[in-house]
Order: C-alpha cells, then sequence, then structure tokens
C-alpha cells in the first residue's frame, strides 16, 4: 500500500512530475549517450591503433624500442618462430616485418618514410593494409621491385601507379643502400599521416635492399581480444631471453592513446557528476515544493501516530519512482540512440583535419559498455536517493501541531 | 476508572514578544467510555487541552494520565505509539489523504499498526458500513460530500478500537442536519463500542449530545456539569 500511495502521489501535480522525470531521462540518456559516443572514439582509436601496424604484442631486438634503428635487428627469427609455435594460443596471427627509417624520393620530391619489409600473405590478414589497397595490388612474396605507397604520398609526390620511387636508408654495413621500385599499388588509411608515413615493399626485398640476411625488425601479433595482450607478452617474457628480446603490449606501444583512454575515462565520471548535480537540484527542489504543498497532511499523519522515519520512506518512496521511471526511459531511449547510430556512425568528415589531430577517426560508432549503463544508473539513483533524504527528512521533522496549522 | 486525568495543567504560548496562557491550571478527570464536549469561545483553550491530551503538543506544567500512560514521561515515539493504537482523531477539516479512498483512508491506520491486508479490508469495510458509507468505499475524498468525510474520517478514528476519540469542533464544517447525523452515529458507536468521545466546540447541537459539558473559559474549567440519563 506504501507504494501505491508512493506512486499516486508523484501523479497529484502531473506537469510536475513530468518536469522531473524529463530532467532524470534526459540526465540517464545523457550520460549513456555520452559514455558510447566516447567509448565509439577510444575504441576506434584503439582499433586503429592495432590496425596501424602495431597488433596486440610486439617483438623486438633488445634496445629497438628505443632506437628503432637497423643495428637493433632480430638475427634469428626461426628462435622465435619456436617459441610462437610452443606459447602462443593456436589463433593467434602473427608476422614479421622489417621496419626502419627511409627516404623516399622521385624527380620531383623526397620525404621521410617508414619502409615496411612486409610478409604480404600475413599482413594482410593482421593490419590494415589487408583491405586498404584501393588501386592496383598489394605485394606479392617475392616481388624485388613492387612498392604500395598511400594516397596522401602519391599526391604529395605527384605520381602515380606505375611510377618509380626510390628508397634510400641505411644498411647492416652502416652504408647507404638505395633500391627503386615502381608503384604497384596505392592505399587509403582512416588517416593521412598514415598514408604519407607508410611504404610497404615485399620481405625479402627490404632484406636484400638493407643487406639483412634473414634479420626482421619486429613480429606483430593480433590475439583474438584485447585483453589477452598482458597474459601472452607475459608468456613470451618468460619464454625468450630477456637480454636479446623485447615484448610489448600495444597499450605500451601506443602510451599515448592508453593515457587518451584513460583521459576519457575521466571525461565520462565528470560528465556524470555534472549532469548529476543540474539533475540532483531538480530533484531537491522538486520534492521539497512537494512536501512543503503536502505539509497539513504530513501532520496528520503524525498526528495518526505515524513515526518520522515512515514519512521519510514515504517521501524517498516518491523518489524512488521518479527515479526509477527516469532511469528506464532514459536507458530505454539512450539504448535507441546508439543502436541507431551504431550502423550509421557519426561522422565528422567536416571536421576530419581537427578530429585526426585528437587522434579521433572520420567516422565514431558508439559502443555502449554495460559497466556505464549501470554506473549511470547507479549514479542518478543512489545520489538521487541520498538528495531526497533533505526533503524528507524535513517532512518528518514537522510537529503535528505545527503542520496542521500551515496553510 | 478514569481514561483521562488532567493535573493543574499550564500552557503559555509565544507570539513574538507576546505570552498567550492558553491554560492556566486546568484539572479534569474524564470517566471510560464518556461522551463528552468542552466548550468555551475561542481562545479559552478547549482545542489545546486536546491537543494536550492526544500527545500531540506538550504542557508547561501538570500531569496527564491517558489510559494508564504518563504523558509528561514519555517520548516522542512513545507518543506516536500511543496515538497510534489508543487515540482516534477527527478533524474539523476532515483530513483525509486525498489520494486514498474512503475504504484506503480507514485502512492506513490499520496499515501503520501492522494489521494484516485481508482482515483490515473486512474492518474497514465492516466499519465504513456502521457508519452508513457503505457502497462508497472506493471513492476519493474529493468524491465525498462534507457529511461523508466527517464518517470516513470518524470510521478511520474508531476502526482501531481506540480508548478515545478527540474531536475537534467535528461539526463545524457540517450543515446543522448533517451535524445531527453525524453525532447520532457516533453516540451510536460510543454506546456500541464503549469509546470515549471529547469534543471540542462552539455547536450548540455537540453540547446537547454530550452526557458531560465542561466549559472553559480564559483557559480555566468554569463550568461542569453531568447530565442526567437521557
Amino acid at each position: 500500500m506504501n507504494f501505491q500511495i508512493g506512486w499516486r502521489n508523484i501523479w497529484r501535480n502531473p506537469k510536475r512530475t513530468l518536469v522531473i522525470l524529463s530532467a532524470v531521462i534526459i540526465g540517464v540518456w545523457s550520460m549513456i549517450f555520452l559514455s558510447a559516443f566516447m567509448r565509439g572514439i577510444t575504441d576506434q582509436m584503439v582499433r586503429n591503433g592495432i590496425s596501424t601496424l602495431t597488433g596486440h604484442v610486439q617483438v623486438h631486438h633488445k634496445g629497438y624500442r628505443d632506437d628503432p634503428g637497423i643495428e637493433n635487428s632480430m638475427t634469428e627469427p626461426g628462435v622465435l618462430e619456436t617459441v610462437f609455435n610452443n606459447t602462443l594460443p593456436p589463433d593467434t596471427l602473427w608476422t614479421s616485418r622489417v621496419r626502419v627509417s627511409a627516404v623516399a624520393s622521385n624527380a620531383r620530391h623526397s620525404s621521410g618514410v617508414t619502409l615496411l619489409g612486409a610478409d604480404p600473405a600475413k599482413e594482410g590478414k593482421i593490419s590494415f593494409i589487408g583491405g586498404a589497397v584501393t588501386l592496383g595490388r598489394f605485394l606479392k612474396p617475392d616481388d624485388p621491385h613492387g612498392i604500395v605507397v598511400g594516397q596522401a604520398l602519391v599526391e604529395k609526390f605527384e605520381t602515380k601507379l606505375g611510377r618509380k620511387l626510390v628508397l634510400m636508408s641505411q644498411d647492416t654495413g652502416r652504408e647507404i643502400a638505395s633500391r627503386a621500385f615502381r608503384i604497384v599499388g596505392i592505399f587509403r588509411a582512416e588517416m593521412e599521416a598514415t598514408e604519407k608515413q607508410f611504404v610497404f615493399v615485399s620481405l625479402p626485398a627490404a632484406q636484400e635492399m638493407l643487406k639483412l640476411k634473414k634479420g626482421i625488425s619486429e613480429v606483430s601479433m593480433i590475439l583474438n581480444s584485447h585483453q589477452e595482450a598482458n597474459e601472452v607478452a607475459a608468456v613470451l617474457r618468460d619464454a625468450l631471453p630477456a637480454n636479446d628480446y623485447e615484448v610489448q603490449t600495444w597499450q605500451e606501444a601506443m602510451p599515448m592513446v592508453t593515457a587518451i583512454l584513460k583521459m576519457y575515462d575521466g571525461f565520462v565520471f565528470l560528465w556524470f557528476f555534472v549532469v548529476f548535480i543540474a539533475m540532483g537540484f531538480g530533484i531537491v527542489n522538486t520534492t521539497l515544493m512537494a512536501v512543503y504543498e503536502r505539509i497539513r497532511e504530513f501532520g496528520l499523519l503524525k498526528a495518526l501516530g505515524m513515526k518520522p522515519w515512515w514519512i521519510v520512506r514515504q517521501v524517498l518512496t516518491e523518489s524512488f519512482y521518479l527515479l526509477v521511471l527516469g532511469m528506464i526511459i532514459g536507458t530505454g531511449l539512450g539504448a535507441l540512440s546508439v543502436l541507431a547510430l551504431s550502423g550509421t556512425g557519426i561522422d565528422l568528415s567536416s571536421v576530419a583535419a581537427g578530429a585526426e589531430f585528437a587522434g579521433m577517426s572520420r567516422m565514431i560508432y558508439p559502443v555502449v559498455e554495460s559497466k556505464d549503463v549501470v554506473t549511470a544508473n547507479l549514479v542518478v539513483f543512489i545520489l538521487g536517493i541520498i538528495v531526497s533524504l533533505y526533503p524528507a527528512i524535513k517532512a518528518a521533522r514537522f510537529t503535528p501541531i505545527e503542520a496542521m496549522a500551515h496553510n | 476508572m478514569d481514561i483521562v486525568e488532567c493535573t493543574d495543567i499550564k500552557k503559555t504560548y509565544h507570539q513574538g514578544k507576546v505570552e498567550i496562557q492558553a491554560l492556566r491550571g486546568v484539572n479534569l478527570s474524564i470517566a471510560r467510555g464518556g461522551f463528552m464536549a468542552i466548550a468555551g469561545p475561542s481562545g479559552s483553550g478547549k482545542t489545546t487541552i486536546l491537543n494536550i491530551i492526544g500527545g500531540l503538543d506538550s504542557m508547561d506544567a501538570g500531569h496527564v494520565v491517558v489510559d494508564g500512560n504518563t504523558l509528561d514521561e514519555m517520548n516522542q515515539s512513545q507518543l506516536a505509539q500511543m496515538r497510534l493504537n489508543k487515540i482516534g482523531f477527527v478533524f474539523q477539516a476532515y483530513n483525509l489523504i486525498p489520494v486514498l479512498s474512503a475504504l484506503e483512508n480507514v485502512e492506513y491506520i490499520m496499515l501503520l499498526q501492522g494489521v494484516p491486508t485481508a482482515q483490515r479490508r473486512d474492518l474497514a469495510r465492516s466499519i465504513l458500513n456502521d457508519v452508513g458509507l457503505e457502497g462508497t468505499y472506493d471513492r476519493r475524498p474529493a468524491e465525498l460530500s462534507g457529511g461523508q468525510q466527517q464518517r470516513v474520517a470518524v470510521a478511520r478514528a474508531i476502526v482501531s478500537n481506540p480508548s478515545i476519540v478527540l474531536a475537534d469542533e467535528p461539526t463545524a464544517n457540517l450543515d446543522s442536519k448533517t451535524g445531527k447525523g453525524l453525532l447520532e452515529m457516533m453516540k451510536e458507536m460510543n454506546e456500541k463500542k464503549n469509546v470515549t468521545f471529547i469534543f471540542s466546540t462552539h455547536d450548540q447541537m455537540v453540547m446537547d449530545y454530550a452526557r458531560r459539558l465542561v466549559r472553559l473559559r480564559d483557559g480555566l474549567v468554569v463550568d461542569d456539569k453531568v447530565k442526567e440519563a437521557q
């Protein structure tokens, strides 16, 4: 019966109830939608980072991280292959690369690039390049002179498919090594910077050019999920000689992305807090108005023998209804909004340059995480009940005589 | 045995710097099963004495015992418990809960007492029938006439078998015919259930119905008459 009374009480003044209900709904909706938007941004950043030649786990020669030069190459990839076969989870994909800084030039321009010597069959399954070639073709396994470059680099160099491009770098003998390649494919990437930075040649071509023999710069692997990275990295650290190899997870390989993830988590909670403050004032104000309107009634209830705690409970029951109703509708609207945009995404093309500067993709696909939905609802519910305590206690503290004398 | 014993009750209200002596040493004993009225002009202290007996207001001096409970020794929680179990209230302005039906208003007091649902529903229906409100169970206060609302208030006051019903000007908002019907009904309840009724009133009809009439003036009992059995 207490719940029945609470429900009827909130509809005594439908306009007021709808106003506060709207505040709760908008609050919950915005908490869920904004957190899904933020998660979409960070999720896309992580995906981009991982697929842009980072992978979930990387293995390098000791010291490569501080000095990614040719002298820090791994000269015995066979050792690694044996360890991987014995330790990695069955579905893990991995590939070896040569990765060095180089200068690309043609008759008109020259520019610093990162030379990627890739195993085409494996690389295509692991990094973005597998589906990124929009013009021409990707490399063949032993392509001696084929090169795949980004669209932005092609435009910068005013070149095209079939034209030559010369790469220059330092070989293992610390001599300048150079080789002419022919553009066989052009790729598009999520970010323009990626298109300008990376050029792909076949692994044997890179090894031959740099006199690396069978040497490689890195191994990159893709696991079943982001979460397995730490566990797999720990296993590899145990299995590989610590003096010769270093193993990095994607979080360690992309410290900026990791920092942004943490910062976005902070933003989400800050937003929750700001929304709640605005909503909390609304709840207190409305509940106080409702309490003052019914002050005679509370006096009557106390006169009849109702204890103060029961009055607190009654006022809190009304807040409970408002909060729960607002939470259900707000969560439903939040889920619908995210669902509607998760297929089409939110297009940031109009601010693409700014978005890229902030490390964001052009398309954001909102991602709802159950923990954000639970947190948003818990924040609203727990803090909502706490702020409702003030008017509830106020209602309980009137004496029957003063309450019933109130007009 | 007396159900209410008031000994030398004093009460002063402060309105700003002005002191108003509402009660200046009232002595009053009320027998169980009584049907009495406290009358007097406005400001004579009749509502104050009713509030003190009901544990709604405190006294500055004196001693009140209600059905064996010494009120001046009880805290707020004990007073609330006593009101819940031993005292029924009927107010001039009916004071029903607007969102509850007639039946639910009567039930509510039993809900507070922890009476099981089926039992309290049966009791509420039965008492509403007793006060002549069969068929109005589901009507909300706004859908009832003044007289019907006051009958619901009386039903609510007596449903839990209180020792005393305190009625503060119960007929003040009713026309004389409705007021008479209400008094007849309360008298019947008094006789049938042996509930003590104490009224504060200006209304001559209430005074006529009461078997004992106490008159107050300026916070003192100036007259106390017990009528012969009618």
